[in-house]
C-alpha cells in the first residue's frame, strides 16, 4: 500500500473537492502539502493558508490549517496583515491567474516590492475557470475564451518576469506534469525568507482545453512535458528555437534581501519600542 | 495628566492606542492623514505595526488579516478612499472580523472639493457595502470626544465582531483643542474560544449574545474564514435556512444591544417646544444656535446623535411627543433627515442643509429655527 502521510494535511470531511475531473489544481494542492511535510518549521498549527477567489482559491478550504478564503484579488494584502501581525507564523498564498494578475495585480507587484515573507503559489490555468472560461491576463495570444471567441488579442503577462522586476526574492515556474520538480520548487520557495513567487501551470480541460482543442487532460499534460524547457537548457537555446509553445521552467531568480517583517523590527528598535 | 493641545485626528490615534490597537494599515488622503502619521510614529514604540499599503483596498485587507491574527486594528481614510474600502468592509461584516474604519469626511462625490468639510457620507457609512449587513457608526463633536469615541469604536468592534465606522469630519479632524486624556480606559478584550477542538469547538457558533468567539490564527484551532455565507463551522453552505439564519443573526447581534449602543446628547429639553438635531462638527454650531435662540426666549432644545447607527429611532420618537417641531442640521444635501422623518410622527421636521464647502454659521441654523417656529405658529 502506498503511504500517503501527506493526507493528514487535508480536511477529509471537506473532500471530495469541487474541481472538474482532470483539473490540475489538485496536483498543485498536493505538491504544496508535500513541500510543507518536508519542512519541519511548517506545522499545521503555525501555518496559515490564504487564498483569493476562483477555482484554485477553493484549495484553502480543503487544507487542515488556519485558512483564509478572502475576496477576489485580495489574498496578498490579507496575508501581509497576518504575517506582519504574527511574524512567527508561516503564510502561504494560493491564487489564480485572474485573481493574482488582473484584479489583484496591484497587490501582487507591491507584495513583491515589499518583500514580506510570504510564499505565493499561482495556479495558472490560463483562464477564468469558475465563471466559465473568460480570458485572463495570462491567456496566451490567439487562444479562445468565452470573452475572446475569435482568439485573444490581449497580450498576456509573464507573471515570473513581472514578479522578478517588481522585487520578489524567489521566482520560479513549474507545471502539474513535473510533479517532483514542482514539489522541490515549492519547498525552496517555503525556505526563502522573503516574498517567494511560484507559477504552477495547470490544465483546465473544461473551460480552456476543450475550447482550444487541446485534447483530454492527459494530452494537456503531455503538452506541458513536450514544451516546458528547464531554465539551464532554455538559456542555451538560440532565440530562433524559443518558438511556438516552448516556455521555460525552473528557478529564475533568487536574492538574499531582508524581508519587510524583519526590517520592521529595526523600526521598532529605533522608535525605542519593545521587541515583539 | 497635564493638558495637551492636539487635533481631533491625533486624538483618534491616541484613543485607538489606549484601547489596545496595535496594527494600522493605511493610504495617504487628506483630511485623514494625521491619523496615519501619528500611528506611524506611535505604534512601533509599543511593539505595534504600521504599514502604508499600495491602495485603500489593500489597507482594508491588511488590517483584516492582522485582526484575524489577533491584533486590534484600525484604518483611516476619507471620501474616495472610503468608497474603495467598501468591498472589504463587507468582508469584515460577513466574516465577522473586528476592525475600526475612520472616515474623516470631506466634500464629495468623487474627488469633490478637497478637502473642505462635509457630512455627506452618512448613508454610505450605513449602506456603503453591498448586501444586507449591520454596522455601528459613531460620530464625535470635540477633540476629547474623538479620543473617547475611538476607544468605544475599538471596544464595540471587538465585542460584536463587526466593522465600526468612526464617522468624523474635517471640522473635528483638524480642530485643535486643549485636552486632558485619561491615564487608563476600559478595554473590551479580544473574544476567545471557550471550549477546545476536542470539546466540539466551532468558530462561528454564536455565544449567548449571538456573537461568535472566533479563534485567532496560530492557536491550533485550524479555523476556516470566508466571505461566503457559512454555517457555524465557518464553511460555506448553499442552504436557504443557513443563509436566512446567518443574515438574521448578524443583524440581531447589534439590534438586541442597541439600547446600550445608542447614545444621544440632549440639553435644554425639559422646557423645549422645538429642538435642533445634529451630529459631529455641525453640532458645535448647532449648540451655539440653540443658545442664541434661548437667549431670545425661544424654547429650543439641543439633540446630538453620538451614535448614528443603529439609529436613535425610539429616543427621537419619544422626544418628539413633547415637541412642536424639529430642525435637522447637517452638512450635506439631506441624509440623516430621512431617518429622523421616519422616526418622528408627531411634529414637522425641517431640514437645514449646507453643501458649499463651508461650515454652518450659527445664524443659518437660527434662521431655520425661526422659519420652523413661524410655520408651526401659522398652522
Amino acid at each position: 500500500m502506498i503511504e500517503r502521510s501527506y493526507e493528514k494535511f487535508f480536511r477529509k470531511n471537506r473532500l471530495p473537492h469541487l474541481w472538474c475531473p482532470g483539473c490540475g489544481n489538485g496536483i498543485v494542492m498536493k505538491a504544496i502539502v508535500q513541500a510543507i511535510e518536508k519542512n519541519p518549521n511548517f506545522t499545521q498549527d503555525n501555518t496559515v493558508i490564504v487564498s483569493g477567489i476562483g477555482c484554485s482559491s477553493r484549495a484553502s478550504g480543503y487544507m487542515d490549517f488556519d485558512t483564509l478564503h478572502t475576496a477576489h484579488g485580495r489574498a496578498i494584502p490579507f496575508a501581509t496583515g497576518v504575517k506582519l501581525a504574527r511574524p512567527e507564523l508561516n503564510v502561504i498564498v494560493i491564487t489564480g491567474d485572474g485573481d493574482c494578475t488582473a484584479i489583484g495585480g496591484n497587490h501582487f507587484i507591491h507584495g513583491c516590492r515589499r518583500n514580506v515573507d510570504l510564499t505565493v503559489i499561482l495556479f495558472n490555468n490560463n483562464i477564468y475557470g469558475m465563471t466559465g472560461g473568460q480570458a485572463s491576463p495570462m491567456t496566451p495570444l490567439g487562444k479562445k475564451a468565452t470573452t475572446a471567441p475569435y482568439g485573444s488579442v490581449d497580450r498576456p503577462f509573464d507573471a515570473c518576469k513581472l514578479a522578478e522586476a517588481a522585487g520578489a526574492t524567489y521566482v520560479a515556474r513549474s507545471t502539474a506534469f513535473h510533479v517532483q520538480h514542482l514539489v522541490k520548487t515549492i519547498e525552496d520557495g517555503l525556505n526563502n525568507r522573503g516574498f517567494s513567487f511560484i507559477e504552477a501551470l495547470v490544465q483546465c480541460p473544461t473551460a480552456y482545453g476543450r475550447r482550444n482543442k487541446m485534447g483530454d487532460p492527459a494530452k494537456m499534460m503531455a503538452w506541458m512535458r513536450d514544451n516546458a524547457v528547464m531554465k539551464n537548457s532554455w538559456d542555451k537555446l538560440p532565440d530562433e528555437k524559443k518558438t511556438g509553445d516552448k516556455f521555460p521552467i525552473g528557478l529564475f531568480y533568487q536574492a538574499q534581501t531582508e524581508s519587510y517583517d524583519a526590517a520592521y523590527q529595526h523600526v521598532r528598535e529605533i522608535a525605542g519600542g519593545v521587541k515583539q | 495628566m497635564s493638558a495637551r493641545l492636539m487635533q481631533g485626528n491625533e486624538a483618534i490615534a491616541e484613543g485607538a492606542l489606549a484601547a489596545g490597537v496595535r496594527f494600522f494599515g493605511g493610504y495617504p488622503i487628506t483630511p485623514s492623514t494625521e491619523i496615519a502619521e501619528s500611528l506611524a510614529k506611535l505604534l512601533p514604540k509599543v511593539g505595534g505595526t504600521f504599514v502604508q499599503m499600495e491602495d485603500e483596498i489593500a489597507s482594508m485587507g491588511v488590517v483584516l488579516g492582522a485582526s484575524l491574527a489577533g491584533k486590534k486594528v484600525l484604518t483611516a481614510s476619507s471620501g474616495p478612499g472610503i468608497s474603495l474600502k467598501q468591498e472589504l468592509i463587507g468582508y469584515a461584516s460577513a466574516a465577522e472580523i473586528p476592525a475600526v474604519i475612520v472616515n474623516v469626511q470631506r466634500v464629495g462625490p468623487s474627488t469633490g472639493q478637497p478637502t473642505a468639510p462635509s457630512q455627506g457620507d452618512v448613508m454610505q457609512a450605513r449602506w456603503g457595502t453591498h448586501g444586507d449587513h449591520s454596522i455601528i457608526v459613531l460620530s464625535p463633536w470635540s477633540v476629547r470626544e474623538a479620543f473617547d469615541i475611538a476607544v468605544k469604536s475599538v471596544n464595540y468592534a471587538e465585542r460584536f465582531r463587526v466593522p465600526v465606522i468612526l464617522l468624523t469630519d474635517e471640522i473635528v479632524g483638524h480642530l485643535r483643542e486643549n485636552v486632558e486624556l485619561p491615564a487608563e480606559v476600559e478595554i473590551y478584550p479580544r473574544r476567545l474560544p471557550k471550549i477546545s477542538r476536542a470539546e466540539g469547538y466551532e468558530p462561528y457558533a454564536p455565544d449567548e449574545d449571538l456573537v461568535p468567539n472566533v479563534a485567532n490564527f496560530g492557536e491550533g484551532f485550524h479555523i476556516h474564514v470566508t466571505g461566503l455565507i457559512h454555517d457555524e463551522t465557518g464553511f460555506p453552505v448553499g442552504s436557504p435556512k443557513i443563509t436566512r439564519e446567518a443574515i438574521k443573526r448578524m443583524h440581531e447581534k447589534i439590534s438586541r444591544a442597541q439600547d446600550e449602543i445608542i447614545e444621544v446628547h440632549q440639553e435644554f429639553m425639559d422646557d423645549a417646544q422645538f429642538a435642533v438635531v445634529s451630529f459631529g462638527g455641525t453640532a458645535r454650531t448647532a449648540y451655539e444656535a440653540v443658545l442664541n435662540a434661548r437667549k431670545r426666549g425661544q424654547k429650543v432644545g439641543f439633540v446630538r446623535l453620538i451614535t448614528i447607527f443603529p439609529f436613535a429611532e425610539k429616543i427621537l420618537r419619544e422626544l418628539s411627543k413633547n415637541l412642536r417641531g424639529l430642525v435637522v442640521a447637517e452638512l450635506n444635501f439631506g441624509q440623516i433627515v430621512n431617518e429622523v422623518e421616519r422616526a418622528v410622527k408627531n411634529c414637522p421636521v425641517k431640514l437645514c442643509a449646507k453643501y458649499d464647502m463651508t461650515i454652518f454659521e450659527p445664524e443659518e441654523i437660527e434662521a431655520s429655527i425661526d422659519e420652523l417656529i413661524a410655520e408651526v405658529n401659522a398652522k
